[in-house]
């Protein structure tokens, strides 16, 4: 028994909550998503979720190497990214391109920054905009959930997303044909072509229950996001529904709910005050909105996340909360 | 009532199940007792005692110098044999007055004055500064100070704090439950003092115990005290928070004083302390502590002689049961750590929390990821990740822009961190930089 005492200014005590126990947590909720996509997508999806996983973690730790700091793989931070970029990406890609991903992720997103904390954008989303605008050819190709329950399924939608489809509809057609090739049950459950973890709102929404119920990510965010998307999606519909997508689709679909979940609430990319929060939630909502329904993107997502994370700083610095006892300023 | 919750707190386990039940044991009198000078805010006293004199227990063998300082009182009968520097709560060295006991005859104290809330309002003061009181919750600022308040500055509230937000801590709980009517009676004597419109008693919703049998008390005596039950929060019983819990006022930003909203904060040791002072004519030679922890052998709630060095006292509670981790005097989240058993209880010890070493984490601070915890967490509203980055690369003028002087050093941010950034640390750090410059300046 050593007779020492220990020596360090107040306080002695710490919440157990490190940030490996939140990466921790954070896979955990990923795991209804990732269950949904191996079951729909096949081995082909674990396959490109491993791969992801292992060339995240092993840039990260060559990086480290190289740069000589510390290794730090153990805070699961690599692996968090490398989960979040196989589940933004088709099922169908080849193996390279998830390395490649991997690699803009970790060594262009976040590591040249001085890794995690210092990195301005979401890595996983650096790496699969990266992939997006250098190989659309692959980035859009889809498969179909291929198991047994959805046989009955009519082919007209192989091979797309629900927004996609729409997006390509509308180039040769002025409306919206009267009964769309998916419907909202499948949709909710993940019966729609789309990214390996993007498509099961249901797997997301439980994932995302989770987290909020820990208190990992806070409710502002994605709250806000998903409310801005709905209601200027929503006002259009109800404009011209002829036109315009019913705002329950773009809700499920299109990887919102992976975004505003997943992605925004990355800390370290969004602001720290709750006013800033609030901003942010809403600028991603309203920069979706406008991608998808006037941009070249069928889904705005990973687009309006990146873009607002440049606006980080300034949010913090604008809303910096009212200090106790400060009196407004006249 | 209506309460005004502050912003931020976090909820640690608050661990007071390891002594809230346990009765407050007088404690033997010490072999010697060291009576640091300086035992609160302000100048130190000035001894008025010489080596080799004969002191009666309760005498005076320090004078407050000047309005803000406090008197020391000699906590047992005995022969002073020395002052000069012995080791203080700091870690440093501090002048104190060294008493070897001879006799243990208790204080006796003067005949019970009886006709306290007829005599005029100001001449009460003088006994609770001849009796030396000081904040007895950990502040130690002086307590015929805080009830002196300026003409302009007229009293509404009288805020009794029965909080006791630090986990561990049950002194305050204990005194509350043992001395309910001596609270009470403290409490009536300060409100003749102050003249306050509306007194209230604050307690931290755990101790369900304690706010029953104050509202009985209160309710049998017919005061007119309100018992409040605040919710558990840490750090609900800070002045500032509970101020604004209570009567929804804010102390200004900027070095504000609760009298500019109005109101006085009291802890109940110090009301405590405040009614024998004024009844008995007693001085402050003695207090409640709570000595806890998984790392001692028996924890206990002692009535401790102030001077007392800790080793007594460990020796008394069966000293450490597990491999020692860190010894801290007052609670877990403002205590300071100890590594010297020399250390006396001071007026202002609440407290001594011994953890085990497997309790006591090393932590290897990481970046800041932004997670936003500590601001959200923050009783003041300030960013804390902030303050901490711009005391790290010593940014001292941002640092101030971000209000770092109102940091009440609180410790919930580095509590909550889940980087183990040391972010009060780095702000006090910060902070004495700051005030050492201003002084530096004014004195060109
Ligand atoms: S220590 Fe200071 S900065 Fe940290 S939470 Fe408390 S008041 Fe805020
Ligand atoms: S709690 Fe720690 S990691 Fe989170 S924002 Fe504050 S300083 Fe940064």
């Amino acid at each position: 028994m050593k007779n020492t005492l220990i020596l360090s200014s107040s306080p002695h005590i710490k919440s157990p909550e490190t940030i490996p126990t939140i990466m921790f947590q954070v896979c955990l909720a990923l795991l209804p998503a990732i269950f949904v996509g191996i079951y729909s997508f096949g081995a082909r999806a674990a396959w490109i979720i491993l791969l992801a996983i292992v060339s995240a973690v092993a840039f990260e730790a060559a990086a480290q190497k190289v740069m000589g700091r510390p290794i730090s793989i153990n805070d699961g931070s690599a692996c968090v990214t490398g989960i979040l970029l196989a589940l933004n990406l088709p099922p169908t890609v080849p193996w390279w391109l998830v390395i490649i991903g991997s690699f803009f992720a970790i060594i262009i997103g976040k590591q040249i920054y001085g890794g995690l904390g210092h990195n301005p954008f979401n890595p996983a989303l650096v790496g699969r905009v990266v992939l997006l605008i250098s190989f659309p050819a692959q980035m859009t190709l889809w498969a179909f959930p291929s198991h047994p329950l959805f046989a009955h399924v009519t082919d007209t939608l192989s091979g797309a997303t629900p927004l996609g489809w729409i997006k390509t509809h509308l180039m040769t057609h002025a409306t919206l044909p009267t009964t769309l090739p998916f419907n909202m049950l499948q949709a909710f459950i993940g019966q729609t072509g789309g990214c390996i973890g993007e498509i099961s709102a249901l797997a997301l929404l439980i994932g995302a229950a989770f987290l909020l119920w820990k208190k990992i990510i806070p409710w502002i965010i994605p709250v806000s996001f998903i409310a801005t998307v709905f209601f200027i999606t929503g006002t259009f519909w109800i404009i011209n529904p002829e036109h315009y997508l019913n705002p329950v689709f773009h809700v499920l679909s299109g990887g919102l709910l992976l975004g505003a979940f997943f992605m925004a609430t990355d800390m370290v990319t969004n602001p720290v005050t709750k006013v800033g929060m609030l901003i942010f939630g809403i600028g991603c909502g309203l920069l979706t909105s406008v991608i998808r329904l006037f941009g070249g993107y069928p889904e705005g997502v990973s687009f309006a996340i990146l873009l607002m994370n440049a606006t980080t700083p300034l949010l913090d610095r604008w809303t910096r909360p009212r200090v106790f006892g400060e009196v407004p300023h006249k | 009532m209506i309460l005004h919750p502050f912003p931020g707190g976090i909820h640690p386990n608050d661990e007071k199940g390891l002594t809230a039940h346990l009765q407050v044991e007088d404690t033997p009198i010490p072999e010697r007792v060291f009576l640091p000078l300086s035992q609160h805010i302000g100048a130190p006293a000035q001894p008025v005692v010489k080596v080799g004199d004969q002191v009666r227990i309760g005498d005076k063998i320090a004078e407050a110098r000047g309005f803000v300082s406090a008197n020391i009182h000699a906590s047992v009968t005995g022969v002073v044999r020395s002052i000069g520097d012995y080791p203080n709560v700091f870690g440093r060295l501090s002048p104190a007055i060294e008493i070897e006991t001879t006799d243990d005859s208790p204080f006796q104290p003067d005949k019970k004055r009886e006709d306290v809330l007829s005599l005029p309002p100001q001449t009460l003061i003088p006994f609770i500064r001849e009796a030396g009181i000081v904040g007895m919750g950990g502040a130690t600022f002086p307590t015929h100070v805080k009830l002196s308040p300026p003409e302009d500055k007229p009293i509404q509230s009288l805020i009794i704090n029965g909080v006791e937000c630090e986990p561990y801590l049950t002194a305050d709980h204990r005194l509350m439950l043992e001395h309910p009517l001596e609270i009470l009676e403290g409490i009536v004597y300060i409100h003749h003092i102050l003249g306050a419109r509306f007194t209230y008693l604050a307690i931290e919703a755990n101790k369900p115990d304690a706010i029953q049998l104050m509202e009985e008390t209160v309710k049998k005596e017919d005061a007119k005290i309100n018992v409040i039950s605040v919710p558990k929060r840490y750090p609900q019983g800070a002045e500032k928070q509970l101020i604004k819990t209570i009567i929804g006022r804010e102390v200004p930003a900027g070095g504000g004083l609760p009298m500019d909203v109005g109101a006085v904060v009291q802890n109940v040791g110090t009301t405590f302390a405040i009614y024998e002072a004024i009844r008995w004519g007693k001085p402050l030679i003695e207090r409640i502590l709570t000595v806890t922890g998984r790392g001692v052998k028996s924890p206990k709630n002692l009535r401790v002689r102030l001077g007392t060095p800790v080793q007594d006292i460990l020796d008394l509670c069966g000293g450490w049961k597990t491999e020692p981790g860190k010894l801290i005097m007052g609670g877990p989240m403002m205590g300071i750590n100890q590594f010297d058993l020399r250390v006396p209880v001071t007026k202002g010890t609440s407290g001594i929390l011994l953890l085990p070493r497997d309790e006591v984490g090393e932590y290897h601070p990481h970046t800041c990821i932004r997670c936003g915890r500590c601001v959200t967490v923050c009783p003041m509203g300030l960013l804390p990740n902030f303050l901490g980055v711009f005391s790290e690369y010593a940014r001292f003028s941002d640092a101030e822009r971000y209000h770092l002087l109102d940091c009440i050093e609180c410790g919930s941010c580095t509590y909550i961190c889940p980087a183990k950034r040391p972010l009060v640390q780095m702000i006090r750090y910060a902070k004495g930089e700051v005030l050492r410059r201003r002084k530096k300046a004014a004195n060109k």
